[in-house]
C-alpha cells in the first residue's frame, strides 16, 4: 500500500511517538521501516561553495535518495542553502556523458567532424599522440592544462605532478585564477603566507561586520545565516555593506554603501587616513609587528602587451615592486584621501563614510572584514587585498576572535586543492614556488626526481593560456572540472578562437555536455562528487573528506583515474631531455606512471575495505582499478610538503582521521587544529616569547602597502555608457551545468536577466520584461530586463549573472587583469543597452 | 520511468552507438544554438499561481514556495513571510506553518521565537516559474515519498 507524503510523515511521527510510549497504532505496521527501507547516511562536504557546509548523503540500492544538512558539522549545524538542499539531484541530469567522444569524419579524427563514441583506450591513444607531437615540436610550453578549485585534493595533486614533474611544464592553472588569485597575491605580499588567519567562529564574536563587494547573502548563505543571527541577537552589533549596487545584503545593513566602481581603492585609503587622523593607530602593534612599504603604481591592466594601456604603463614590468616607507610618509600618502575627495569620487555620502571608518577606528569595536569577488576580480585586486589588511594592521585588529580580515573563498576547494596543492603556473605544494631553487629541490626530493627536473619558469596563467591557444603557442590542452568557455573573459576575441584554432587539440573532461565540451575535440565522461572518494578544503582552512557513495554512470571515470591512466602512455624518454636521463640512467625505460605514482610512496597502501564508524562498507573504484589505495598514497605524500617543507605552518593531519571527523583546520599539530593563526596561544608556530608572529615573513612582520586609487581599464564613455558588472545568483552554481539540470533550481531562476535602474531602462525605450541587447566592443547578448527584485543597480550600471549557457555574458567582458595576480576583472567594463 | 528500465534503454542506446554510428549530436544547454550565435528571446515566464503545497522528493527537502515572493521583503525591520507562516498566524492565513526546526539556534537550543539563523527564508525557500525544465532529471524519490 502506497502512502502519500502527508500520510507518511504523519504516520511516521506518530509511530515514533508511540514507540517511545510503548504503544501501537493502526496503520503503524505500514509506516514502520521494513528491512529494505534502511538508508545509508554518510557525510560529505557540499559540492558547491567555499563555505564548505557538510551534508549527509542518503543512499539506497546504489542511488542517492536524499541529502540533508549535517547536524554535527561545526560549519553549518544542519543547515544548507537552496543549492545544498538539492545536492541529491545534481548527478541525475538525463544527459550525463557516458562515453568518450571524439570529433571524427570517416573514422578519422577531424576537428570539424561530429562527436563519435570511442573507447577509453582510443581516447588515450589520440591524446598521447597529440601531446607527444606538441612536446616534440615545441616543447613543454606547448601543452597546457586548465583545472579546478572543484578538483579533489588528490586530483589536483596528481595533475600537478603529471604536468610539472612528468611533462616538465608549468602550464597548469586552476579556474581559481579567476576568483582567488588576487587574494593569494594579497596574502603573500602582506603576510608571506596564503589563507586567512581567522575562522568562521569570528561570526559569533564580532561587534561589526563589513562586507566589501561580497554578496554573502546569496553566495555564502550559511555564513550569512550565522552573521544574521549575531546581528539579530546582539543589537549593538553593526553591519556595513559596500557594493556597486544594492543587493540582498542591504536587507541587514546598518551602514549601506553603494559606491562608484573602482573607488573601493579610495575608500580603503580614506579609512586608513581617518584611523591616523583620529589618533586610533595602535602604535605598539605597528612598531612591533608591521613594516611599511610604498608599492609601485601605474602597473598596467594585464592586457595583451601591444595594447596602448600596457605600453603606457610605467611599471608594467615590475608590477609587484615596492620600497620601504616611513610612517610619516605613509600618513602623508593617505592624507590625500580626505572625506571630501573620497565622497566626491565614490558618490558615497560623507556620513556613511565616517560611520564606516569609525567601525575600524574605534579601539573597542571588534570588526571582521569580508570580501570576495568585488575585491578579487578587480584590475587592482591585489591592491584591494593589501589595502584592507592595512586597516587591520594599523589598528592591531587581527588574529583574534571576532577581529580580523577574512578573505572568503568562492569554490569548494580553491583553498584545499588549487592553492594548498599549488596547481598554478607559478606554484608548488604548501606555498612553495617554482621560481625558488630551494623549493624546487625540496619538491624533487619528495617526488624522487632527478635534481633539475622541475621547470623554474612560471607557465602561462589562465587568461594568458587562452591568448596562447589563439596564438597557436599551446597546441594540446586539457580542461578538467570547469566550464572555461563560459567562464573566461572576452570569449569572442580569445577563448573561442583559441579552442577552435585548427592547430590545437582540446580535451574536455566533464560529467555533462557543457558549452566548453561542445567546443572541444575530445570529450571525456567524468565522475561527479560522491561517485568517487574525495577531499575538499574550505575558506576557513578546514579540510574535509568523503567516501564514494554511488557509482558513476556508463564509462565515466574520475579526474584522478584519467590523469593517472594517461601517465602510463609516456616513457620518460618521451618527455625528459637526454642530458637529464644520461645523468640519471636509472630512470630510463620507466613510464611516467612508474615515476609519479608507482613510486613506492603513492602506491604504498594496500587495497583495503573502506568503512565508516558504523561498519558500513563503501566502494572505491580507483583502488579497485589500480590495486592500491591511491587516494591515501597521494595524500600522505602530499602531506610531507606541509610537515617538512621550507614554509612552516601548513601541517595537515593524517588521512584516516579526516575520514572520521567533520574536518580539521590546519595547521594541525599533534592532532589539534589551529583557529587563529599568528597569535600566541592559538598558533603552535608562533615563536616563543612573541605575542604575534607573522612567520610567513622572514622578520615576522606583516607589511602595510601604500597604494593609490587608479581608474579601471575600461570605463563608460559616450557610446558604451554604462558599467557592466557580472556575477551570480543564489540559485545557481557558477555556469549552471549542475544546477540548471535540477528542475527546482532551474524553475527558481530559469534565465539570466539584466538588472538595471528603471530610469535607465526608460531612457532606452525599455521596460521590465522586454528583451534588451547588451553590447560591448567585444560582443553582444540578449537578455530580459529586470528593474525590480533582489538587485537594484544605481543609474549608470547594469548587473548580469553568468550562470546561463544560453546567454553567454563573457562574450562582452574584457580580459583586463590585476597585473600582479593575473586575475580578470569581471566587474568592470563599458556596455551599452538598447532595444532588440 | 523506473531505474531498471532506464538502465535497459541506456544499454540499448550504448549498443547502437558503439556499433560505430555517430552519437546523437552533443548538445549543451544551448540546445541547437551554436556558441557564436545569440540565443532566442526567452519566453516570458510566470510564477506559479498561489495554490496547494508542491510535492517534495525527500523528507528533508525544504518546501518550495507555491506563489510569487517578488514583493515579499525580509529585512531588519520586518519579515513578510512570517505574516502568514508563523505559528501565530498560519491558521488565519490558511498557510503552511514554519517547521519546528526553525525555532532552534545553532547550539540546538529551542528559542521562544524564530531563530536568527532561519530569518532570511529565501536562502532555502524559492518559488517556481511555470516552465518545463531544460533537461529531464532522473532522480527517483523513495516510494514512500513518491506522488
Amino acid at each position: 500500500m502506497k502512502l502519500s507524503r502527508r500520510e507518511f510523515v504523519r504516520a511516521n511521527a506518530a509511530a515514533a511517538t508511540a514507540a517511545v510510549a510503548g504503544a501501537t497504532l493502526p496503520g503503524m505496521k505500514n509506516a514502520i521501516a521494513a528491512q529494505g527501507d534502511a538508508i545509508r547516511w554518510d557525510k560529505a562536504p557540499c559540492r558547491f561553495c567555499g563555505v564548505g557546509c557538510s551534508v549527509l548523503v542518503g543512499t539506497r540500492d546504489g542511488n542517492i535518495v536524499a541529502t540533508q544538512g549535517d547536524p554535527e558539522a561545526p560549519v553549518n549545524r544542519g543547515l544548507n542553502c537552496i543549492k545544498g538542499y538539492f545536492l541529491s539531484k545534481i548527478q541525475y541530469g538525463q544527459d550525463r556523458l557516458t562515453q568518450p567522444l571524439l570529433r571524427m569524419t570517416d573514422g578519422q579524427y577531424d576537428k570539424n567532424g561530429e562527436f563519435t563514441p570511442i573507447s577509453w583506450d582510443q581516447a588515450f591513444d589520440i591524446m598521447a599522440e597529440k601531446w607527444k607531437a606538441a612536446l616534440k615540436d615545441k616543447g613543454p610550453t606547448s601543452i597546457g592544462m586548465f583545472g579546478s578549485g572543484q578538483w579533489t585534493v588528490w586530483e589536483g595533486y596528481a595533475a600537478a605532478k603529471l604536468y610539472k614533474a612528468g611533462f616538465r611544464s608549468n602550464n597548469i592553472e586552476p579556474n581559481a585564477r579567476h576568483c582567488m588569485a588576487s587574494a593569494v597575491a594579497g596574502f603573500i605580499r602582506t603576510f608571506g603566507a596564503d589563507e586567512p588567519m581567522g575562522v568562521y567562529d569570528d561570526l559569533e564574536h564580532a561587534d561589526a561586520f563589513v562586507l566589501w563587494g561580497s554578496n554573502m547573502a546569496e553566495m555564502h548563505p550559511i555564513l550569512w545565516s550565522r552573521l544574521t543571527d549575531r546581528r539579530l541577537t546582539h543589537d549593538e552589533c553593526k553591519v556595513a555593506v559596500l557594493s556597486t549596487f544594492k543587493n540582498r545584503n542591504f536587507d541587514l545593513a546598518d551602514i549601506p554603501i553603494v559606491f562608484a566602481p573602482q573607488t573601493d581603492l579610495a575608500i580603503l585609503n580614506y579609512i586608513a587616513n581617518h584611523i591616523i587622523q583620529s589618533g586610533s593607530v595602535n602604535e605598539e602593534f605597528l612598531e612591533k609587528h608591521v613594516n611599511i612599504r610604498r608599492g609601485n603604481a601605474d602597473i598596467g591592466y594585464g592586457l595583451r602587451p601591444e595594447t596602448a594601456l600596457e605600453q603606457n604603463a610605467a611599471n608594467s614590468g615590475n608590477t609587484g615592486g615596492s620600497e620601504p616607507m616611513s610612517f610619516e610618509d605613509y600618513a602623508k600618502f593617505v592624507a590625500d584621501y580626505d572625506l571630501d575627495y573620497t565622497s566626491e569620487l565614490s558618490g558615497v555620502p560623507k556620513k556613511n563614510l565616517q560611520a564606516l571608518a569609525e567601525l575600524y577606528a574605534d579601539p573597542d569595536k571588534k570588526v571582521v572584514s569580508y570580501w570576495t569577488m568585488g575585491f578579487n576580480q578587480h584590475s587592482r585586486g591585489t591592491w584591494c587585498n593589501n589595502l584592507v589588511y592595512n586597516l587591520h594592521l594599523l589598528t592591531g585588529k587581527i588574529s583574534e576572535p571576532g577581529n580580523g580580515p577574512f578573505s572568503l573563498t568562492g569554490q569548494p576547494s580553491a583553498c584545499g586543492t588549487a592553492r594548498e596543492v599549488g596547481t598554478f603556473a607559478h606554484r608548488l605544494p604548501a606555498d612553495l614556488v617554482v621560481a625558488n631553487e630551494a623549493h624546487r629541490t625540496f619538491s624533487e626530493d619528495v617526488w624522487q626526481l632527478p635534481k633539475g627536473t622541475l621547470p623554474a619558469k612560471p607557465g602561462y596563467h589562465a587568461v594568458l593560456q587562452n591568448r596562447m591557444l589563439k596564438d597557436s603557442k599551446i597546441n594540446a590542452y586539457w580542461v578538467m572540472c570547469n566550464n572555461n568557455m563560459q567562464a573566461a573573459p572576452n570569449m569572442n576575441e580569445e577563448t573561442y578562437p583559441g579552442y577552435r584554432n585548427p592547430d590545437n587539440f582540446i580535451v574536455v573532461s566533464d560529467p555533462y555536455p557543457t558549452v566548453t565540451a561542445t567546443a572541444a575535440d575530445l570529450i571525456l565522461p567524468t565522475s561527479m562528487w560522491v561517485e568517487k572518494e574525495g577531499a575538499y578544503g574550505n575558506a576557513e582552512r578546514r579540510t574535509q573528506f568523503w567516501r564514494q557513495q554511488v557509482r558513476a554512470p556508463g564509462e565515466s571515470r574520475s579526474d584522478l583515474w584519467q590523469v593517472v591512466e594517461f601517465s602510463k602512455r609516456f616513457k620518460v624518454e618521451d618527455v625528459w631531455p637526454e642530458d637529464l636521463l644520461s645523468e640519471n640512467p636509472e630512470y630510463r625505460g620507466k613510464t611516467l606512471y612508474d615515476v609519479l605514482y608507482a613510486n613506492g610512496v603513492v602506491n604504498k597502501y594496500a587495497k583495503q575495505k573502506v568503512t565508516d564508524t558504523a561498519g558500513n562498507e563503501y566502494e572505491n573504484d580507483e583502488m579497485e582499478h589500480f590495486g592500491y589505495y591511491l587516494q591515501k598514497g597521494l595524500y600522505e605524500e602530499y602531506r610531507v610538503f606541509g610537515l617538512k617543507g621550507p614554509k612552516k605552518g601548513h601541517d595537515l593531519g593524517d588521512f584516516d582521521t579526516y575520514h572520521s571527523t567533520r574536518g580539521m583546520r590546519w595547521p594541525v599539530v599533534d592532532g589539534k587544529e589551529t583557529l587563529w593563526r599568528y597569535r600566541a596561544g592559538h598558533d603552535p608556530f608562533v615563536a616563543d616569547g612573541k605575542e604575534i608572529d607573522f612567520y610567513g615573513k622572514p622578520d615576522g612582520k606583516a607589511v602595510i602597502f601604500a597604494l593609490p586609487y587608479e581608474p579601471a581599464a575600461e570605463s563608460p564613455d559616450e557610446e558604451y555608457d554604462l558599467w557592466l558588472v557580472t556575477g551570480r545568483v543564489l540559485e545557481h552554481w557558477h555556469s549552471g551545468s549542475m544546477t540548471q539540470r535540477v528542475p527546482e533550481l532551474y524553475r527558481a531562476f530559469p534565465d539570466a536577466v539584466v538588472y538595471m535602474h528603471p530610469e535607465d531602462a526608460k531612457a532606452r525605450g525599455l521596460r521590465r520584461g522586454v528583451a534588451a541587447k547588451l553590447s560591448t566592443r567585444r560582443g553582444e547578448v540578449t537578455m530580459q530586463v529586470e528593474t525590480r527584485g533582489r538587485n537594484q543597480p544605481p543609474q549608470g550600471l547594469i548587473f548580469a549573472p553568468w550562470f546561463d549557457a544560453r546567454r553567454l555574458i563573457n562574450k562582452l567582458t574584457l580580459d583586463a587583469t590585476c597585473p600582479i595576480s593575473k586575475e580578470a576583472d569581471f566587474k568592470k567594463c563599458a556596455v551599452k543597452v538598447s532595444s532588440v | 520511468m523506473s531505474r531498471s528500465r532506464t538502465c535497459a534503454l541506456v544499454s540499448i542506446l550504448i549498443f547502437f552507438v558503439t556499433a560505430g554510428s555517430v552519437a546523437d549530436e552533443v548538445k549543451s544547454l544551448r540546445g541547437a544554438t551554436a556558441i557564436e550565435e545569440n540565443s532566442a528571446e526567452p519566453a516570458r515566464t510566470r510564477w506559479m499561481d498561489d495554490k496547494e503545497p508542491i510535492a517534495r522528493d525527500y523528507v528533508q527537502q525544504p518546501p518550495l514556495v507555491p506563489h510569487s515572493i517578488d514583493k515579499h521583503e525580509i529585512d531588519l525591520n520586518s519579515n513578510k513571510c512570517m505574516t502568514c507562516h508563523s505559528w501565530a498566524e498560519y491558521l488565519l492565513a490558511d498557510a503552511t506553518k514554519i517547521s519546528q526546526t526553525h525555532f532552534a539556534d545553532r547550539e540546538g537550543d529551542v528559542l521562544a521565537t524564530l531563530a536568527g539563523r532561519r530569518y532570511f527564508c529565501k536562502q532555502c525557500h524559492v518559488s517556481q516559474k511555470d516552465t518545463e525544465p531544460l533537461v529531464e532529471n532522473i532522480f527517483e524519490p523513495v516510494e514512500a515519498v513518491s506522488q
